[in-house]
């Protein structure tokens, strides 16, 4: 990948680069790195992103904690994940050069506001002396210069005082950077100008910082530092694109899926980081026949949407870590009473309190097995942000059609990265339209009412209270097959056990596909969830090296794909990386009997591509450059935010 | 309650073709057929009419009841009802719970749902200890209390659910008792109020917490132990010789003797059920220097939940299409051909 935008000497054109935009909170760089995706996707290169905020909510000034930082990968190829190390730092004031240094590729390029370099923050930032000064970057080149005093002069001639003119420097550097990669700054014009609407002298003067910051890396290309990078648009399906954080796209699945199952939706929330985002999308869709409730606790919030779905909406419910624990025995009571209900858990480090703005995957256990009881509940997992859309849609089909509560496994990472996205067209989906049961439905002459009865899938009528005459009492008691009345004879129990169990491994789920590769050889390596993106790249990377690797990616965690454990048979080696001490893994192993071999990670950081890369070459020593190199130990490429 | 259906029904149209699964001589079967009784009279239809409950012996109500029902989870109920009611307002939702089911576990929920003000029932039967767990004792057992998990009696201070609610935010409490005869009408008024309309019913577990309630509840006596209140009647008891009146100087309440029924001579203080104030005084009116207050102690509607959140869908919606594909197209938006949408 691309260290060459300094680089004079360097070999070919990059495909790739990783910029990270890092400031203070204050700073606007997560407004930087927004706009600098649009640009870029304007650009036609293909990009991940990966925002990094503090959660704490004003962490004051200048400080290591309050540091913002937005990171962008981007090329001329399919780009998967936000990239292992940034190839150029922004860095607007000492902290961010702190916290975000150490994931800096060795000879990447930092550009840096000397202006932000005051023995104050320096400081806060805990340095000593002057890092631009004191000779410890000499391992990667320096473009340090004031940026804030360059924004000062650009704005003068707008009457703004020194500190509203200094809010204009993330226009600056903004500028700078379309300079580098040679983007258009008419789409920035204009949204600036629509943005500041009301306030046209601040579009003007955000306008000119740009616009300034684009001149001096003209100039500065003169005087030798800075190189422009051209990377040729990727070539994509022609139509409407936009960007799409997983947040976005589970809110806007949702709301698809309820339109295609034609039900109102009830969601209720709690809040919770980082789930709260899908509570705050659908709070602004109530044109969508959308009722969203804050409830008290996320065990009001399961409940309410049970209460909703009993009522004839379609429930929603969605959390994080403990929320989801405490949402546990609702969970049983949907399945016993067999309504239909969608709980998305936006997965983060646990256990207790964990890691709440870091991403894991060690859900999986509580998703697939963590109830009392024999509960069954399928599980659905999302590998993107835009994948994300069809799997909500896929969540709220199988709640529907089998009559169950269905879990839709997300993370943290999915939920704030954004990714280019092709806007789907909803006509392209088959509407699934929900049946509610208004008839006595028994064998009898007279009928009979028999709220347990089962369909051709084993799922039972869906009766709304208020339909006359089929009035009928439900509850987390065991049923009675059939009528439904409370019922606890020993053979009942087995037939009813049998009955959720067969009914939920009977769901429709498509065989499974091999994602890049062949279906049989020498190792598979199976991933589900956030972890398609470095997986999809890693497996890429080892095959035009020649390994027989190829790529399995599960999104129906359970039932599985009824096709699985044949394909999977079919390879020499099986893998699998997870973000966890080894889930998915154990599911595999249980199921199909295979020597499912793990590869786990819990440090709260998505998969490098690189260390994924060197735990496939371990299975090549006859492939050259794969002789069982060592995984590397980096941790560090996404700085860390406390949080609570 | 909603609109009232003025439907015609009879008492067995209300009873399901359940056996009743209670210990004989429990007070739940007295209130199950005070409810029952009075549900044709308020013309409510069955269909329309949905029972809630949680866990324990008074959440298994709904199973005898002719309607829909729904017996969910541990103290959960209130949250179900306030989804169900969310998702169908036109649902007449009665909640029942216990005082374990309501103040222990679900105490959060019951907070939530009469401060939200969801327009529902919500009978709360008080048999002061845990009836189906065989016998602990609960949060409104009283100091003393000896059961299973206390064998020396219980030491925590017993917490008082009509003074609950109102702390929570009711804007009606109410208070029976299972055997009676006035429970109906404490039951009418409930459904007549819109919102959240809370019913404290002492109910006699006679297994595990026999005869706990004697001290008023007992026919014998019952006259000067029992403060019946009705809206605009002056607070009398004993057979009209005492009265309730207001120390106005210690803001508190105070037991007088009425002679000749002279009770406005007496300063008796005429009960008004939208006197919050005063409401605060009688749920915390200690029984024993006082008659325990019954009927309706507070009454005084206020706009409920699910009217806000129909009017908030509707003025969110003001003036927007439900059209899919815009909003999927909606955000930083771009074709291929490297065209700018306008962001929106
Ligand atoms: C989560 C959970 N914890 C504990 C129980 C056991 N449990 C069932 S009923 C009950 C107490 C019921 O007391 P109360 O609400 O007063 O009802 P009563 O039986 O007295 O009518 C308990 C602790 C349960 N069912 N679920
Ligand atoms: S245990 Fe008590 S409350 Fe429960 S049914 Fe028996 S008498 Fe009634
Ligand atoms: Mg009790």
């Amino acid at each position: 990948m691309a260290t060459a935008v300094h680089n004079s000497d360097a070999p070919a054109a990059p495909d790739a680069i990783v910029v990270r935009f890092a400031g203070d909170s204050g700073d606007g760089m997560q407004l930087t790195g927004g706009q600098f995706t649009l640009s870029t996707a304007l650009a036609g290169n293909d990009l991940a992103t990966f925002p990094d905020f503090p959660a704490e909510i004003r962490a004051p000034q200048g400080t290591l904690f309050g540091v913002s930082a937005f990171q962008i990968n981007f090329g001329s190829r399919e780009i998967n994940t936000a990239g292992d190390a940034p190839d150029v730092l922004v860095a607007m004031n000492p902290a961010a050069l702190k916290v975000n240094l150490k994931s800096l590729k060795p000879g990447g390029l930092i550009i840096a506001d000397t202006g932000a370099f005051t023995k104050r923050n320096l400081q806060k930032a805990e340095y000593e002396t002057n890092p631009l000064e004191d000779g410890s970057l000499a391992k990667y080149d320096l473009l340090a210069f004031d940026i804030s005093a360059r924004t000062i002069e650009a704005v003068a001639p707008f009457g703004l005082g020194n500190k509203d003119a200094l809010r204009s420097k993330n226009m600056w550097t903004l500028g700078l950077a379309l300079w580098m990669f040679d983007r258009d700054r008419k789409p920035i014009h204009d949204w600036l100008k629509q943005k500041f609407a009301r306030k046209p002298e601040i579009a003007d003067a955000n306008i000119a910082a740009l616009d300034a910051g684009h001149a001096y890396g003209e100039t500065a290309e003169i005087a030798g530092p800075l190189k422009q990078v051209e990377l040729p648009p990727v070539p994509s399906e022609p139509g409407l694109y936009r960007t799409v954080t997983g947040a976005e796209a589970i809110s806007l699945g949702l709301v698809a899926g309820v339109q295609l199952a034609e039900l109102p939706m009830f969601f209720g929330g709690y809040p919770i980081t980082p789930a709260s985002a899908i509570l705050h999308h659908l709070a602004r869709l109530k044109e969508f026949g959308v009722t969203t409730f804050q409830a008290e606790d996320e065990i009001a919030a399961i409940c309410a949407a049970i209460g909703a779905s009993w009522a004839g909406s379609l429930g929603v419910t969605s959390s994080s870590g403990p929320g989801i624990a405490l949402k546990t025995e609702a969970m049983g009571l949907a399945i016993m009473t067999e309504l239909p209900l969608v709980v998305v858990n936006s997965q983060r480090g646990g256990p207790s309190t964990g890691l709440p703005t870091k991403t894991e995957q060690s859900d999986l256990y509580q998703a697939v097995y963590g109830r009392n009881g024999d509960a069954p509940m399928p599980v659905v997992a999302a590998r993107s942000p835009s994948d994300a859309f069809d799997c909500a849609i896929e969540a709220v089909r199988i709640a529907v059609k089998y009559m169950t509560p269905v879990m839709l496994l997300t993370d943290g990472y999915i939920a704030n990265a954004a990714e280019p996205w092709k806007v789907p067209n909803p006509a392209d989906y088959t509407p699934f339209p929900a049946k509610f049961t208004t008839e006595k439905q028994g064998p009898k002459e007279e009928g009979e009412l028999l709220p347990y009865a089962r369909d051709e899938h084993g799922a039972r009528p869906w009766i709304k209270p208020g339909t006359p005459g089929l009035m009928h009492r439900i509850g987390g008691i065991e049923k009675a097959e059939g009528t439904g009345h409370i019922d606890y004879a020993p053979d009942n129990h087995q037939r009813m056990t049998d009955a959720r169990r067969d009914k939920v491994l009977g769901v429709d789920v498509p065989d499974q596909d091999v994602c890049l590769g062949e279906p049989g050889g020498k190792l598979a390596v199976v991933g589900w969830g956030s972890t398609f993106g470095p997986i999809h790249q890693a497996v890429g990377r080892a095959r035009a090296k020649g390994c027989d690797v190829s790529q399995i990616h599960v999104r129906h965690i359970w039932p599985l794909p009824a096709n699985l454990g044949e394909l999977l048979r079919g390879y020499d080696h099986v893998l699998v990386p997870e973000m966890n001490t080894g889930q998915f893994k154990t599911v595999l192993r249980d199921q199909y009997l295979i020597d499912a071999i793990p590869l786990t990670k819990t440090s709260g950081q998505p998969f490098q591509i690189a260390e994924l890369e060197a735990a496939i070459g371990k299975f090549f020593d006859d492939i050259e450059g794969n002789e069982g190199g060592e995984v590397p130990a980096n941790d560090q490429q996404l700085p860390s935010t406390e949080a609570d | 309650m909603n609109a009232p259906a003025n439907i015609e029904t009879t008492l067995k149209d209300w009873v399901t073709d359940q056996e009743v699964r209670w210990c004989p001589g429990c007070g739940d079967y007295a209130i199950l057929k005070a409810v029952q009784r009075t549900l044709p009279e308020l013309g409510c239809d069955p269909a329309k009419t949905v029972f809630i409950s949680g866990i324990g012996c008074s959440s298994r109500f709904p199973y005898y009841m002719e309607t829909y029902g729904f017996h969910t989870i541990h103290g959960r109920a209130p949250a179900v009802a306030t989804g169900a009611k969310l998702a169908n307002p036109e649902l007449d939702i009665w909640l029942v719970t216990g005082d374990g089911d309501g103040l222990s576990i679900g105490g959060n929920h019951l907070m939530h749902v009469l401060r939200r003000n969801v327009n529902m029932q919500i009978m709360l039967f008080n048999n002061e200890i845990y009836g189906l767990t065989k016998g602990q004792y609960s949060p409104t057992s009283r100091e003393g209390t000896r059961s299973p998990s206390t064998p020396l009696g219980s030491y925590d201070h017993p917490a008082r659910p009509a003074a609950f609610a109102l702390g929570s935010g009711a804007r009606f409490v109410g208070r029976g008792f299972d055997v009676s005869k006035h429970l109906p009408d404490v039951l009418k008024a409930a459904h007549a109020h819109q919102g959240a309309a809370f019913i404290e019913i002492f109910q006699n577990c006679i297994v595990y917490n026999k005869d706990v309630f004697d001290d008023f509840a007992a026919p014998k006596g019952a006259e000067d132990r029992q403060l019946w209140l009705e809206d605009g009647k002056p607070m009398l008891f004993a057979g009209d010789t005492k009265g309730i009146t207001l120390n106005r100087e210690t803001l508190s309440l105070e037991v007088v003797d009425v002679t000749d029924g002279d009770w406005e001579a007496a300063g008796v203080i005429v009960h008004d059920v939208k006197n919050r104030s005063i409401a605060h005084m009688l749920v915390e009116m200690p029984f024993g220097p006082f008659p325990m207050a019954l009927g309706v102690l507070y009454d005084d509607p206020h706009p409920t939940f699910e009217t806000a959140v129909i009017e908030d869908r509707a003025r969110a919606s003001e003036g927007k299409q439900a059209d899919l594909a815009k909003l999927l197209g909606s955000g930083q938006t771009w074709t291929v051909d490297g065209t700018a949408q306008d962001p929106q």
